[in-house]
């Protein structure tokens, strides 16, 4: 009877198993399929019926799509992460709303690893938090220096509050330290700083957020009525630095000038005059050890026009409406060896108290806002090297 | 309005009320975009109460982000926006049971545009806008988003994205309007400016124009059907109004002495009041091509909230938190009243009396009369508001940055 049985058992799961595998591998396949149209949308609205739908299937298909589509992040567009959100929220939110658990060790795992999306990790993060809030010291510690910047701020405030209720002064001037180490948003970097300060210690915000300090700068040039914005005056041509041109007030040269602002702030203003109706051009070398992608992040009140390597890479037509760092951000593909940063700077005629401010700063950073310090050119290696010895 | 008149002017109500009705028909109770159904900030059909205390407080609720956006209702269910995260990159979109405060879903997004704000503003600045099956919320970061009434996603406009310099570095503020079967929205920076209809049920652009290349805060407003005449989406900026045909994009006429790019315009009984010059009055002729101008009234200007009107005058707050009662019918100011300012948000107006919340968080109810106003009750809710409050189900809803509060006669 036993034999029987076992015979029975044997030749049903032989029976169900290829379709059992069939059914398993067709879902697969439904799933990615469905993700695939997510990730297709584009802009006007381009795929979005085909995303509707896709949307219905994967909702259908509950708790075993969250980590498919945590994972197709990392090949989505802005536009497509948020269709993939949207699916995960809905789902995720159906599942608890039924008193059920998210597959937490499917997720904890997702959000330890680094190599996945920033923003589909604390997606997972945020949602594995409302079932379990220890999850929180558990896993902020270890993401100082995360590749997402949300996970890197809490880490930061872990260890700002960590400094703050250091007992000794040594204690708390490491764990600053280590704050400092992670840091990317300017308010933390601003409190740090007053930390340190105040235990005698020098911080170099500018090469700590990639502030480019040195440039060559000419001008002005005519932008009267806000006319010149548009004009291309020779050094849009070619950045020669040896060359003089006929400027708004006669001839003008390239010449250096170095801002000693912690953020980085040329101040055209202070630092040369304030013309009115006028422009300038500064310029800068930004050595790169290897090609790799970045973001030039720029403040300004006054309208600019951004090149790099020769390509204009941005222009906005704005006057006074606010100066912020990271104002604006432009991602970019630098290129081994030295590029060239060319920058546009127009000034108004506005009287207003507040439309006075001529200026920009310009940082070099990765997509977490991590400042990319300048490679060493040859000279530098050697003094480099010297130093070492 | 005297009787003669508006025996006179009969036909034309009712077939306006017609019109409207078809063009975006509404359940009585729903507050659908900023301003209300008719974004005129008149709740014609709720009662709400008058002596404001602890006791009208319905329910407080918690916010995941901040927000000067406005609340939405729509069949019961109370929709806002909220945005947070060091960049206030975060879009929420959150749906509320209006009966208990209960939280019913919540969405999350990040933002394709730019984000960055003046420190009083932020992302969710823009109300959201209803067409009564879907909710469309919008950004100041430009990414515009409509959902079903469930919170799924129906489509996804990154206009942050598509159009890079349409921005501002203070922030935007314009809310999208519905009108028929399309949303309308202005993106009106110095850098790049235009308005759009986009297809309700696609996303798709329906139509897309250039705008004078200037900041401008202002929303789209809707004048209602008249007649053979559809609705029109009136277009406001530091030029003046336009009125655009919202199914074309097609300009029907423009009014070019300028006009104020903070509040916006309102429509009232088929005249247009346009914070223009103080304010001034537009009556639209009967084909939609052309307009008349009834008054000016340099003494009526407002600040930042948009005018009001009840009871044959107009209503304006100053920058001093003076509320002015002007003549509707000349434009003369009849009289005002000291508040507490300063306000941002637009009053609303619901069973003869006017409903404004300060900065600061305090609420007051106004009854105004032909020769002057009285404060009847105020409530001071302790925290910042800068949204223009919703009327709903006999009830007003208005948010902070941290909170979202009902307030209705105690049951």
């Amino acid at each position: 009877m036993r034999k029987k049985c076992s015979l029975f058992v044997v030749l049903l799961l032989a029976a169900c198993m290829p379709a059992s595998e069939t059914t398993f591998a067709g879902q697969a396949a439904d799933t990615d399929r469905a993700i695939q149209a997510l990730l297709e949308v584009g802009p006007g609205s381009q795929g979005a019926a085909a995303a509707r739908q896709a949307m219905v299937q994967l909702r259908a298909g509950g708790v075993d799509q969250l980590v498919p589509l945590l994972k197709a992040f990392k090949d989505a567009s802005p536009l497509s992460a948020n269709w993939l959100r949207n699916a995960f929220d809905g789902i995720a939110g159906q599942q608890t709303a039924a008193g059920e658990n998210l597959p937490a060790f499917e997720l904890v795992s997702f959000v330890k690893d680094t190599s996945e999306s920033p923003v589909a990790r604390r997606l997972a993060y945020e949602w594995l938090l409302k079932q379990d809030e220890s999850l929180k010291s558990k896993l902020i510690p270890g993401m100082l220096m995360d590749p997402s910047p949300d996970f890197r701020r809490d880490a930061v405030d872990m260890w700002m509050e960590k400094a703050k209720a250091e007992s000794d002064s040594e204690s708390a001037l490491r764990s600053w330290k280590e704050a400092l180490r992670g840091a990317v948003h300017e308010d933390q970097v601003k409190e740090i700083d007053k930390a340190l300060e105040a235990a005698g210690q020098d911080v170099d915000i500018q090469g700590h957020f990639g502030f480019l300090a040195e440039w060559q700068m000419i001008g002005p040039f005519d932008n009267k009525d806000e006319k010149g914005f548009a004009v291309v005056y020779p050094p849009e041509q070619s950045v020669a630095l040896d060359a003089e041109y006929d400027g708004q007030l006669g001839k003008v040269k390239w010449q250096p000038i170095t801002t000693e602002d912690d953020f980085g702030v040329v101040d055209i203003a202070k630092q040369i005059e304030n013309y009115k109706g006028s422009l300038m051009y500064a310029a800068t070398t930004f050595d790169c050890g290897q090609s790799r992608v970045a973001e030039l992040r720029l403040g300004t009140p006054n309208a600019w026009k951004l090149w790099l390597n020769g390509q204009l890479v941005f222009d906005r037509e704005e006057y006074h409406r606010s100066s912020q760092m990271d104002q604006y951000t432009v991602p970019v593909q630098l290129k081994a060896g030295a590029n060239q940063i060319l920058i546009k700077v127009c000034q108004n005629e506005q009287t207003q108290d507040w439309a006075q401010r001529y200026q920009f700063q310009l940082r070099v950073c990765d997509s977490t806002g991590v400042g990319i310090r300048p490679a060493l050119n040859a000279a530098q290696r050697e003094v480099s090297s010297e130093g070492v010895n | 309005m005297s009787v003669s008149v508006f025996k006179s002017w009969r036909p034309f109500f009712s077939g306006l009320i017609v019109a409207a009705l078809v063009a975006n028909p509404s359940k009585a109770g729903d507050w659908r975009q900023f301003r209300g159904n008719q974004g005129n900030s008149v709740a014609a059909s709720e009662v709400l109460p008058t002596e404001l205390s602890g006791g009208t407080v319905a329910w407080k609720v918690d916010l995941p982000g901040r927000g000067l956006s406005g609340p939405i209702v729509v069949d019961g269910k109370l929709f806002l926006t909220c945005s947070s995260g060091y960049t206030q990159d975060r879009l929420h979109v959150a749906c509320f049971d209006t009966a208990d405060g209960g939280k019913l879903w919540e969405r999350q997004f990040t933002a394709t545009g730019r984000t960055g704000c003046h420190e009083k503003m932020c992302n969710a600045t823009p109300t959201m806008a209803s067409d009564g099956r879907r909710v469309f919320a919008f950004f100041s970061s430009n990414d515009l988003i409509c959902l079903d009434l469930e919170g799924n996603l129906q489509w996804y406009r990154g206009l942050g994205s598509e159009f890079p310099n349409a921005s501002n570095s203070l922030g935007m503020s314009s809310s999208p309007i519905v009108i028929g079967s399309t949303v309308v929205v202005q993106v009106e920076s110095d850098a790049e400016a235009f308005a759009c209809g986009v297809d309700v049920a696609s996303g798709e652009t329906k139509w897309q124009i250039d705008r004078p290349r200037a900041a401008n805060w202002t929303s789209p407003s809707m004048l209602p059907a008249m007649g053979e005449r559809p609705a029109l989406a009136l277009l406001q900026s530091s030029k003046g109004v336009a009125a655009v045909d919202p199914e074309t994009g097609d300009v029907l006429w423009n009014f070019e002495k300028g006009a104020s790019t903070i509040p916006s315009l309102t429509v009232t009984e088929g005249k247009v009041v346009i914070p223009s010059n103080g304010l001034t009055t537009l009556q639209p002729s009967e084909d939609g091509k052309s307009f008349e101008e009834l008054w000016n009234g340099a003494q009526l200007s407002p600040s930042t909230p948009s005018p009001v009107v009840l009871g044959g005058m107009t209503f304006t707050l100053n920058s001093a938190g003076a509320l002015t009662a002007g003549d509707v019918a000349t434009g003369k100011r009849v009289w005002q009243l000291r508040l507490k300012g300063p306000f941002s948000g637009t009053p609303v107006v619901a069973n003869g009396y006017l409903y404004a919340f300060n900065e600061g968080g305090m609420a007051f109810v106004v009854k105004p009369g032909a020769d002057g106003g009285e404060i009847i009750s105020e409530l001071d809710l302790a925290e910042k508001i800068l949204c223009s409050p919703a009327a709903a189900d006999n009830a007003l809803f208005v948010r902070s940055d941290e909170h979202l509060w009902k307030i209705a006669e105690p049951q």
